[in-house]
């Protein structure tokens, strides 16, 4: 997971803001389990994963059951960046303007193994990929995958969730240990 | 020091009344915005929200709850008094049009004699601001979307104004609980059944004027990226769909007060009956959005202008010459 404060995509980790004039944490405390269960995305696809993220919207996976299936297409309406492919340079500044006009609390997860490093395309000589969506914004969670599963997502899904409020809301699947 | 008596009965009555409805919107928000995703989930043979409380039931309070506390961006460029003035604009008149509608035999706010003319006249600043909304944000496609929204509210307006007439002439009255006296308690006696051609125009026409599917050209999201509300983060954007939401209960309200019988019902005559009948029209809407493709703006158009109105007109010429004659 990456950094531990939210607000601050400019600014060093170490420079952390001041401490609240009143301080509401039960509220706090609340208000992001809220933000955790309406996660809304922004309708963003950059390359195949973008089909994985398609899916996952559709009746087998379904994020509608978690809250999070209203893909918002205006970036000011959106909570969620989901970077669902390959990053070219071409498209980095729009990246970085999309994320920008994205009103905060936002999120973003890197979708694939292309957005978590450059994935295939990163390799000595190559000249037109960014190799790595946090280069550009701060991630918060990496699914990685080529493309990854639905399952893979929703599970990427469930990690911010995590992230934000502090425990896991669903079930684990059968078998599979909890490593947080 | 003004004594309780001092204060004049009515307008204790118009504040309570008024309350009452802040109450009514907002949990109707909340429960149109949970029915549209579980209905659409269904249609689309999913279980919809599911998981945030049993059956998905807190999901639109979590969602009330983060539109809420989300950054307000004004964006660059944008009139930062008429931009934000636009929601307001558009939802406070919703509370307005909820006060001359009888609910129940008892419970209607203000019983005047002008109620349905009212409510449209309150109904229809919301396309200003929807205009106000789409001008200021300083983005083109707001800007298109406005355009789209005024062209449509003005088509639509006319067989809208045009489909109540009828019922108008037939009953002889503008308010609306005595048009709601004038119908019987069975289906048959309903006004749908004599003049079911005006029911089916003034349905379509709160679809087009509520800016919902199949006519949600204003925020067509495929084409204009979210239409007039565009720039609209957090309350914003929540105020322009609380309102959308309430513009359709008002529709819905009127057609079942005006078509459908209002409050009466074959037992029990009361604002049960008027609640599901609302909200059975409402179901319908929805229903609509979710199994019809979207028109063409040259469609809607024709739509309008080409059947709409000279069939109501006609419609118009026959219940005025049945009056007369009868």
């Amino acid at each position: 997971m990456a950094k531990k404060n939210q607000f601050l995509s400019c600014e060093a980790e170490d420079q952390l803001v001041e401490a609240p004039f009143i301080n509401l944490q039960l509220t706090e405390k609340y208000l992001n389990i809220c933000r955790a269960m309406s996660l809304w995305p922004m309708t963003f696809g950059l390359a195949c994963c973008a089909i994985e993220m398609m899916a996952v919207g559709m009746a087998r996976f379904d994020m509608a059951r978690f809250g999070a299936e209203v893909f918002r297409p205006s970036p000011r309406q959106s909570d969620l960046m989901i970077v669902a492919g390959t990053v070219s340079k071409k498209m980095a500044p729009l990246l970085v303007r999309l994320y920008e006009q994205m009103p905060a609390p936002k999120w973003v997860i890197a979708l694939g193994n292309c957005a978590i490093s450059g994935g295939p395309f990163c390799f000595k000589g190559q000249y037109g990929i960014v190799e790595g969506v946090d280069k550009l914004v701060p991630v918060d969670v990496y699914v990685p995958g080529c493309p990854p599963r639905p399952e893979g997502l929703l599970e990427g899904l469930f990690k911010l969730q995590a992230k934000l409020t502090g425990k896991r809301w669903w079930p684990l699947p059968k078998g599979v240990e909890n490593n947080d | 020091m003004i004594s309780l008596a001092q204060i004049p009965i009515p307008l204790i009555k118009i504040v309570v009344g008024l309350l009452g409805i802040l109450i009514f919107i907002g949990l109707n928000g909340l429960a149109c915005v949970y029915l549209e995703r579980k209905v659409a989930g269904h249609i689309q043979r999913r279980p919809g929200p599911f998981e945030v409380g049993p059956h998905g039931i807190l999901q639109p309070i979590a969602d009330a709850v983060k539109l809420v506390a989300k950054q307000m961006i004004t964006p660059k460029g944008a009139d930062p008094i008429l931009y934000w003035s636009a929601p307001i604009i558009s939802f406070a008149p919703a509370i307005v049009c909820f006060l001359p509608l009888p609910f129940g035999p008892s419970l209607q706010n203000i019983s005047i004699n002008i109620g349905l003319i009212m409510v449209l006249a309150f109904s229809s600043l919301n396309v200003l601001a929807l205009c106000l909304g789409g001008w200021s944000s300083q983005n083109k496609w707001s800007l298109l979307g406005a355009a789209r929204d005024i062209a449509q509210s003005v088509a639509y307006e006319i067989p809208l104004l045009l489909s109540m007439l009828p019922i108008v002439l037939l009953t002889g009255s503008l308010n609306l609980a005595d048009i709601t006296a004038y119908q019987g308690a069975w289906p048959w006696q309903w006004l749908v059944v004599k003049q079911p051609l005006a029911f089916i125009i003034f349905f379509v026409c709160i679809f087009a004027e509520t800016n919902r599917a199949p006519f949600d050209l204003p925020e067509a999201e495929s084409e204009l990226t979210a239409g007039f509300h565009t720039e609209y983060a957090g309350m914003g954007f929540g105020l322009f769909f609380l309102a959308e939401y309430s513009y359709m209960v008002v529709g819905c309200a009127l057609a079942t007060i005006l078509f459908l019988g209002g409050y009466q019902g074959p037992v029990a005559p009361g604002w049960w009956w008027f609640l599901i009948k609302v909200y059975g029209l409402l179901m319908v809407m929805i229903w609509v959005r979710w199994s019809f493709p979207r028109v063409r703006f040259d469609q809607l158009l024709n739509l309008t202008w080409k059947w709409f109105t000279p069939l109501i007109l006609i419609n118009i010429l026959i219940t005025a010459l049945v009056v007369k004659l009868i």
